[in-house]
């Protein structure tokens, strides 16, 4: 048999350019992962995706009820588009999903971002973005490191074992 | 699994070496698991190891290692480098943890 020769990762360049909380939490699930392996995570927040990283927006991540095929009500049954559109489903399924992550030890976004940056993880904000939605370096989390292009983040996402992930 | 011999002992250890039964571990095997992973203990070590002991059947959590009291989670990292958590239960003798977090 011919041997398998895997390339281990070693690096993990992710980008996060939505706001719901799966997308967000898929997001930092994989760099919190990566770091706790003992590998190297930097992660760029791009258009909405900076509602993560906002200190405004990121405790109040909401998951899409509508248009989400996803979505079923507790037991199984199907969950009617319309019904996802009334005032306040919205965010009472979001509670529901933030209460159901907690019990399964998965933090809130600042405390997750606070255990990525401490295993050496690194939070970047897009430029482009952050003109488009006019917001400030003052804006974001304290633990983005910087405001920078997507040019500077591909610049840091190379070498030997390194993958470029996008959620 | 595999036989291996630490510190004197005759242990079975999965392909990844922790040790499958974990009540043989003792702390001069620990010491000698962390040499193999370039790490020397120390108190701090012995006081988050035990705290892993204690909580193994919890489900291990860096998040709940970094609520132990013990050490928070920049601290963990620095002292068992390359995985805290992976590196911390082999040295701890017990079976590597299925956590995503």
């Amino acid at each position: 048999m011919a041997e398998k020769k895997d390339t281990q990762v070693k690096k993990v360049a992710i980008i996060c350019a939505k706001a719901a909380i799966e997308d967000v939490y898929a997001t930092l699930v994989m760099a919190n992962g990566a770091v706790m392996e003992g590998m190297e995570a930097k992660v760029f927040f791009t258009f909405f995706g900076l509602d993560a990283i906002t200190k405004k927006q990121m405790m109040k991540l909401h998951t899409s009820t509508v248009g989400n095929p996803g979505m079923r009500m507790p037991g199984g049954l199907p969950f009617p588009t319309l019904l996802g559109a009334l005032p306040g489903v919205e965010a009472g399924v979001s509670a529901m999903m933030k209460n159901t992550m907690e019990k399964l030890d998965i933090p809130p976004v600042d405390e997750f971002l606070d255990m990525i940056t401490a295993g050496g993880g690194e939070i970047y904000a897009c430029k482009l973005a952050m003109d488009m939605f006019k917001l400030e370096k003052e804006d974001l989390s304290d633990h983005v490191i910087d405001v920078i292009t997507i040019g500077d983040f591909y610049a840091m996402a190379g070498g030997e074992g390194s993958q470029v992930i996008f959620t | 699994m595999a036989q291996k011999t630490i510190a004197g002992v005759n242990l079975e250890v999965t392909d990844e070496g922790y040790i499958v039964d974990s009540s043989q571990w003792t702390e001069e095997i620990a010491k000698e698991i962390a040499k193999e992973e370039g790490i020397e203990l120390n108190d701090k070590h012995f006081e988050v190891i035990k705290f892993i002991r204690d909580n193994v059947d919890a489900g291990l959590t860096i998040r709940k290692i970094g609520k132990s009291g013990i050490v928070d989670i920049k601290g963990f990292y620095d002292l068992f480098p390359g995985g805290p958590l992976k590196v911390s239960t082999k040295i701890a003798g017990i079976k590597k943890p299925a956590s995503c977090i």
